[in-house]
């Protein structure tokens, strides 16, 4: 065997015998994934009620353009209630050739939706009886999912931060603890450059996060979660290879500078926590302030984030790997840089 | 006395941290296919001074040569061929104790097989599926010995291979250690027993302070010494009036005899038939040690 090869062979061993580290690495995330998935799964796939009384061609127009679930009642008087008591954001009463929308003003946008429906089909239905071909032509074409389906971001967002976590987590405290254990000394000792213990532990990092990514697109992909993938999958994976780069490099500075674990393990959650909360992680960045998203990108998480989620989902073209890839690997080049001159083979 | 093909050269060394002279003008030269030993108590600067010369330190002043190579800064060539225990082991995390050896084979190129044949002379076959955090300390101290060989080095360097060795294990690696010496391998190592450097050692320096304050052969030291001989025996048997006794003292078990004529006591002894329970001390290194120092060894 290569020393690069059995250096690889020897950090995936210590990797997968040690329970915390797989823990942390695969089930944790995925425990977020799959209880996030569950829970919201049927947010925004939820549709307006909407009260019905009475018959006739609008309502049947309402129900066939299936934006609205309608709800019919036989007692008018039932409906008002409901819609009184805040159940319903409207009720439609239609008799003959009168439409009458009864809505409470205490959900206001729900009742302005609700009547931009009912007198849009209803203007619809006019123009129709009138016989004239309708002067201005309208229609409506979907550009992007805005809002995605909360299976959409979460899969890249949980997939990002735990690529992340686990890079820096696991190159800053196998570097120390090869450093405070004198492996690096010992490594010293024999004829192999720096460059094979670096690269043989990025290989590992990289392959640590391709099972990683395989196993929570897989479970994501599953119909009770329902992540549909878009056409240019394939594009997000350079954004993960500069993301990969840019969060083992992370890890290695923090490795450089800690002296035991257990700074290490603080070191690198102060790093990563606040990235995780305000990259988009859990829920979509562009539902936050905007103070707030000004803030979130500086942080590498935040572009391997909108990068991932662009590609695996959003099904963007090549140009928007400029952006992100740009900034992780300068990002790598920039700590990579700070690391290679804070580093030291064994402590003083 | 240098010469061209010495195996190591240490031309006054010195290494401080801080205030403190850990080694302090170290000067000797290792020939090939010695086994020379660094002996002294705590701190005495031995592991300092062993690892300058390895190329893990670089001396404040001082040159050294290892096998004509200055190992400092690190000379990839002149790896292969020296092996080094450090004191403190150091193994891959949770690998087990033949993957550590598999690890360190395959680093220098060196066929799995070897690192096998490696387990079996440190008398670790049966731990060979352990990992190396379950190893005992004495365990890990002959697993860090072997990582140390397993490339067949021409010079090899272990910091206190027989502590926490028990004495079986100990034997064990003496054995080893002097198949090594046979095959022409120059050995240098550190040690607290002096009895032990005593056996294994032709050349012995003896360290404290961070300067050798002795280097000979172990018989030479000893002759050096000139101290006398010391017989002692049982209380109820022991006769007066002996010829040749320079000195009795006694305690209330044995009489001591010390004197600088053995012979001429001896043959008293037998005559007077007062043999048994007999023992004779000659001097040791600790001896010299204590001569040298004013202090009494401990290790
Ligand atoms: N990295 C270090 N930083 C500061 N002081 C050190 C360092 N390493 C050793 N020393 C000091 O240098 C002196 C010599 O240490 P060294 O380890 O060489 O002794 P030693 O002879 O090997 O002792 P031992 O028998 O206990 O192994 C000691 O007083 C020690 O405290
Ligand atoms: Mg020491």
């Amino acid at each position: 065997m290569s020393p690069f090869r059995s250096l690889s062979t020897a950090m995936v061993k210590s990797f997968i015998r040690d329970k915390a580290t797989l823990f942390f690495a695969f089930v944790m995330p995925l425990m977020f994934l799959v209880i996030f998935g569950l829970l919201f799964r049927d947010i925004g796939s939820e549709k307006i009620k909407i009260g019905v009384y009475g018959d006739g061609a609008v309502i049947t127009a309402l129900d066939r353009s299936g934006v609205v679930d309608i709800q019919r009642f036989t007692s008018l008087d039932d409906g008002i209630a409901k819609v009184r008591a805040g159940d319903l954001p409207g009720l439609v009463e239609a008799t003959g050739d009168n439409v009458v929308l009864r809505f409470a003003a205490s959900n206001q946008a729900q009742a302005g939706t609700v009547q931009g429906l009912v007198a849009g089909v209803t203007q619809q239905l006019n123009v129709a009886e009138s016989g004239k071909p309708p002067k201005y032509d309208f229609r409506a074409e979907q550009v992007e999912d805005a809002s995605l389906k909360p299976i959409q971001y979460l899969t890249p967002g949980i997939l990002s931060w735990g690529i992340a976590t686990t890079a820096v987590f696991g190159t800053s405290i196998s570097l120390v603890n090869w450093r405070r254990k004198q492996i690096l000394r010992r490594l010293r000792l024999a004829p192999i450059g720096a460059t094979t213990i670096l690269t043989s532990r990025l290989v590992v990092t990289v392959g640590v996060a391709l099972a990683q990514a395989l196993l929570f697109i897989g479970i994501a992909l599953i119909p009770v979660f329902g992540l549909t993938l878009s056409g240019t999958w394939w594009m997000s994976v350079p954004i993960f290879v500069s993301g990969v780069l840019a969060f083992f490099t992370i890890g290695m500075l923090v490795g450089a500078v800690c002296k035991t674990e257990e700074a290490a393990t603080g070191a690198a959650n102060i790093v990563v926590l606040p990235m995780a909360f305000l990259s988009g992680t859990f829920f979509p960045i562009d539902q936050a302030p905007k103070w707030l998203q000004a803030v979130s990108q500086v942080f590498p998480l935040r572009h391997m984030n909108d990068g991932m989620m662009d590609f695996l989902v959003r099904g963007k073209g090549p140009q928007a790997l400029l952006l992100p890839c740009g900034v992780l690997l300068g990002f790598t080049l920039v700590v990579a840089f700070i690391a290679s001159r804070v580093f030291t083979w064994e402590d003083s | 006395m240098t010469t061209p093909d010495d195996a190591i050269v240490v031309d006054n060394i010195h290494k401080s941290y801080g205030d403190l002279r850990a080694v302090n003008g170290l000067t000797f030269t290792v020939h090939p296919g010695e086994f020379f030993g660094i002996l002294g108590p705590n701190g005495a600067g031995k592991t300092t001074a062993l690892e300058i010369i390895e190329g893990l330190r670089k001396p404040d002043q001082g040159s050294v040569r290892l096998l004509g190579h200055n190992p400092f800064p690190r000379t990839v060539a002149l790896l292969p061929r020296i092996g080094v225990q450090l004191q403190a082991s150091a193994f891959f995390t949770k690998l087990t104790a033949r993957e550590q050896l598999e690890t360190f084979a395959a680093l220098y190129g060196i066929e799995t097989q070897r690192a096998h044949d490696m387990l079996d002379l440190v008398g670790l076959t049966d731990k060979a599926g352990t990992r190396e955090d379950k190893l005992s300390g004495g365990q890990r101290q002959r697993l860090s010995i072997a990582c140390a060989l397993v490339h067949d080095p021409d010079i090899v360097f272990l910091d206190e291979p027989t502590a926490a060795l028990d004495p079986q294990a100990r034997r064990n690696l003496w054995d080893v250690l002097r198949a090594i010496q046979a095959r022409g391998k120059t050995i240098v190592y550190t040690t607290h027993y002096l009895d032990e450097a005593e056996i294994l050692c032709d050349r012995v320096a003896i360290m404290d302070k961070g300067e050798i304050l002795a280097l000979d052969t172990p018989a030479a030291l000893v002759r050096g010494l000139d101290a006398p001989t010391r017989i002692i025996l049982d209380k109820s048997t022991a006769p007066r009036d002996l010829p040749g006794a320079d000195e009795v003292t006694e305690d209330d078990l044995s009489v001591t005899i010390t004197t600088r004529a053995p012979a001429l006591v001896l043959t008293a002894l037998a005559e007077r038939g007062a043999l048994d329970g007999l023992q004779v001390r000659t001097a040791t290194l600790e001896d010299v040690f204590l001569h040298l120092t004013g202090r009494e060894y401990r290790a």
